[in-house]
């Protein structure tokens, strides 16, 4: 017997029109935990490096995280992998909400889906009875009105349905999965619409079984409580109403203008009493004590939840105020899109229009005002509509593709991918190695346990590594007490910096915990739920395989160098790793290449950025070495 | 005869106050298990989230007495201009739904406010919920003749 996880798969070939139930090797979890990391070695055994995102050879992978479904609050992801077509390199995407557990619930850790279906389809999922159904009604709704409309058809109110909305449909690069409060970004959306797939529906009424069961439960009980008391933990920016920390400090319109000064107390005001004129409710995620989500009831729109950032970018796009994100919210969500990408591309191709390079032809009935060319040019890219579908592929894609000077307007993309609009003075060093080594795409995704930014005085450090629990190491609390300047860290304490903020986002992305408790939050306060202290035993406790810090961390590492190797074998090498030129104003060629040359070392990656036959070697992945061997990207 | 006041007290339902999260489910289904704790399964809670995404209308709904025969006073709720039909917000289970059965023998559910002896702290349900949506507060006072001394489980003296 299997406990905490299932044991089985659910492999769909949505080519051939079957599905089958598949136990996998108890054996892979020891070594790659769940979620993210057993996905990614699928990827690696049966998607060679030349397939293309939108060949039928591609898998797309819905994981559960290993913890999914047991009684740990908080451990409700779902991860969604692939490779996407944006950046032609392996596609990591986590969502919230409650699609995970109940997949768990139906007897699957994963969906592995291959082939293309001959037309518009859904997979519904009823423990262990899977049909592959026509989805021709459902063309061109809504993520959440086909969720509705599925409900509805399969007369059953307790299903979770995970859905591509309009923007999937048509293999929008920006297109995301959305199921319940959860979004899946940075990938799957366009490659699930290439297998015409609109949606997944799942209905689950199995036992998990849990290992230790009683232990694990009063651990859980206490780490609920805990989390529920912990302001450190959450979305803060569900009860902070003072946002200036966004709207002061990054860029606003395509990543261009840092606007000081912009927050104002006035404007907070105005503001707070706009969310809660219009917010019916703060939603959590499945057993989830948080309640993140801020769900928004906007005149003439369906109704939306956002959480943290989510609520700035299309108002800090258009140089709007909050009302035009309520306004726009509701209908990019139902159309699918990533709201972190999407805004930069219509702020992008305004740019473009203003610089000449773009003319009014391009925009054929166009309003004259920012909002609604910002709904139009949305509209445009979802049904890739004219120069919709140019700038549908994403800023680096559309540059190209525009041509005329237009790539010069490409200023904040790495690996082909939007970067979250922030341009700084100096030069943060792990920030420089995160960025640019980085293969989850987004920041957010790479950042989360070593602040930020000092603390002016020595009595504040202080302050802050006392009970610093989640600290993995002494060697952090030193650094941190003896940083002043935020350019100036050894560059030992960068690498090392950066390896264990990463790794809790690696861990977190294969258990299935949110960031929101575990690996994003500990940058600020350091006090997270959830580290590398506790998270073994609580593996431990639930799946009765026995795991300590340096077996997690081993299992990191292995599932850091799979993701690594996996976009080598497509090509990814240094070069690729260069962030923003305009990231930060003050900038050192030299400086910075040590850095990465010193980060590399750290890593066991070679000069340019691949693992060593050594590192693969000791995690006991030789079978990539050997096949790096016979590719020759390293020699025998 | 001796007589004292006792506090009933009862799980207080506050459904604008619930954030959908279910973890009531998933405390109850793991609490109720056999071995305790062994498994964990929001179908076999005796508690169930009614969900409704849509229309933003989330309430928890803690199983009732089972019922033999199918209702035939079936009623229709309207709420924010949405209309709930019929079972909806029903706490029994009977023969026309899945509700509040075991998934697998299709034994009915029903609950007991977690048993004898009442568990530190109150129902799990209780005790998992975070928004407030779920208490465990008095309800009513009874006024009861005592023969000898006895505790009653879910029963408070005051």
């Amino acid at each position: 017997m299997r406990y905490g996880e299932t044991g089985f798969n659910l492999e769909v070939d949505l080519s051939q029109g079957k599905s089958e139930k598949v136990e996998t090797d108890p054996g892979l979890t020891e070594l790659h935990l769940g979620g993210q990391g057993t996905a990614d070695k699928i990827l690696w055994d049966r998607v060679p490096g030349e397939v293309e995102a939108f060949s039928p050879d591609n898998l797309l992978i819905f994981s559960t995280g290993l913890l999914d479904g047991t009684p740990v609050p908080g451990a409700n992801r779902t991860i969604v992998n692939t490779f996407s077509p944006m950046t032609n390199l392996h596609a990591h995407s986590v969502m919230g909400g409650f699609f995970g557990p109940e997949l768990k619930y139906a007897g699957y850790d994963k969906i592995v889906i291959r082939g293309k279906a001959p037309d518009l389809v859904y997979l519904w999922i009823d423990n262990d009875k899977v049909e592959i159904r026509d989805a021709g009604h459902l063309r061109g709704k809504g993520c959440h009105e086909t969720a509705e409309f599925v409900r509805k058809e399969l007369k059953q109110d307790k299903v979770q349905v995970a859905a591509i909305g309009v923007a999937g449909e048509n293999r929008v690069y920006m297109a995301s999965i959305d199921s319940s409060c959860g979004s899946a970004a940075r990938g799957p959306g366009p490659v699930m619409g290439d297998k015409r797939l609109k949606a997944i529906a799942v209905r689950g009424t199995k036992d998990i079984n849990i290992a230790r069961p009683a232990e694990l439960f009063d651990v859980c009980m206490r780490l609920n409580k805990e989390l529920a008391e912990n302001p450190k933990v959450g979305d803060w920016m569900a009860t902070d109403e003072d946002d200036s920390f966004h709207h002061d400090n990054f860029a606003w319109g395509n990543a261009r203008t840092r606007r000081r000064g912009f927050w104002s107390k006035e404007l907070q005001d105005r503001w707070t009493n706009l969310k809660y004129q219009h917010m019916d409710r703060q939603r959590g995620c499945y057993n989830c004590p948080k309640a993140c989500h801020n769900v928004i009831s906007w005149p003439g729109r369906k109704r939306f939840s956002y959480k943290c950032y989510g609520k700035d970018t299309y108002h800090m796009a258009a140089f709007q105020e909050l009302d035009f994100s309520y306004d726009i919210l509701g209908v990019a969500q139902e159309y699918g899109v990533d709201s972190y990408s999407t805004p930069q591309v219509i702020a992008f191709a305004l740019e473009l229009l203003e610089a000449g390079i773009l003319t009014e032809k391009d925009f054929p009935g166009m309003p004259a005002d920012i909002r609604g060319r910002f709904l139009y040019i949305l509209e445009r890219i979802v049904r890739r509509e004219g120069i919709g579908d140019i700038l549908a592929n994403g800023v680096y894609h559309a540059a190209r593709q525009i041509g005329k000077g237009a790539e010069a307007y490409d200023h904040n993309t790495v690996k082909k991918f939007e970067q979250l609009p922030i341009k700084l003075k100096k030069l943060n060093p792990p920030y420089f190695l995160m960025i640019a080594t980085g293969e989850k795409m987004s920041i957010t995704q790479i950042e989360g346990s070593f602040p930020q930014d000092p603390l002016p005085t020595r009595e504040q450090r202080e302050e802050f590594v006392r009970n610093w629990i989640a600290c993995p190491d002494d060697k952090f609390k030193k650094w941190f007490l003896e940083w002043e300047k935020r350019e100036v860290l050894p560059m030992e304490a960068s690498c090392a910096i950066t390896d264990w903020n990463e790794a809790m986002h690696y861990i977190d992305d294969s258990i299935g915990l949110c960031g929101f408790v575990s690996a994003f939050r500990g940058q600020f306060g350091g006090r997270t739920a959830y580290h590398v202290w506790n998270i073994p035993q609580l593996i431990t406790l639930a799946t009765g395989l026995d795991f300590d810090k340096d077996k997690l961390w081993k299992a990191f590492q292995r599932n850091r160098n799979l993701v690594r190797a996996l976009n080598v074998r497509r090509g990814m090498r240094r070069k690729d790793e260069t962030p923003p030129a305009d990231h930060w104003a003050v900038r050192d060629h030299e400086y910075e290449q040590k850095l990465l040359d010193a980060y590399y070392r750290f890593k066991g990656w070679n000069k340019d950025g691949i693992p060593t036959k050594e590192t693969l070697d000791a995690l006991g992945m030789d079978y990539i070495r050997k096949e790096f061997e016979q590719r020759g990207i390293l020699t025998s | 005869m001796k007589t004292i006041i006792k506090t009933i007290k009862t799980i207080k339902i506050d459904p604008l106050k619930c954030t959908g999260c279910r973890a009531c489910e998933m405390a109850c289904s793991t609490f109720h298990a056999k071995p305790q704790f062994r498994i964990v399964n929001p179908t076999r809670s005796r508690i169930r989230v009614f969900w409704d995404e849509e229309n933003d209308v989330y309430i928890p709904i803690l199983a009732g007495e089972y019922t033999q025969a199918e209702c035939n006073s079936r009623y229709i709720i309207t709420m924010n201009k949405k209309e709930y039909g019929e079972c909806s917000f029903c706490r029994s289970s009977c023969p026309s739904r899945d509700l509040f059965k075991e998934p697998d023998s299709g034994i009915a559910l029903k609950c007991d406010v977690c048993g004898e002896p009442m568990p530190e702290g109150g129902p799990m349900c209780v005790q998992w919920c975070a928004s407030g949506a779920l208490t465990y507060a008095p309800e009513r006072t009874e006024e009861i003749e005592l023969a000898e001394e006895e505790v009653e489980e879910g029963v408070e003296e005051l």
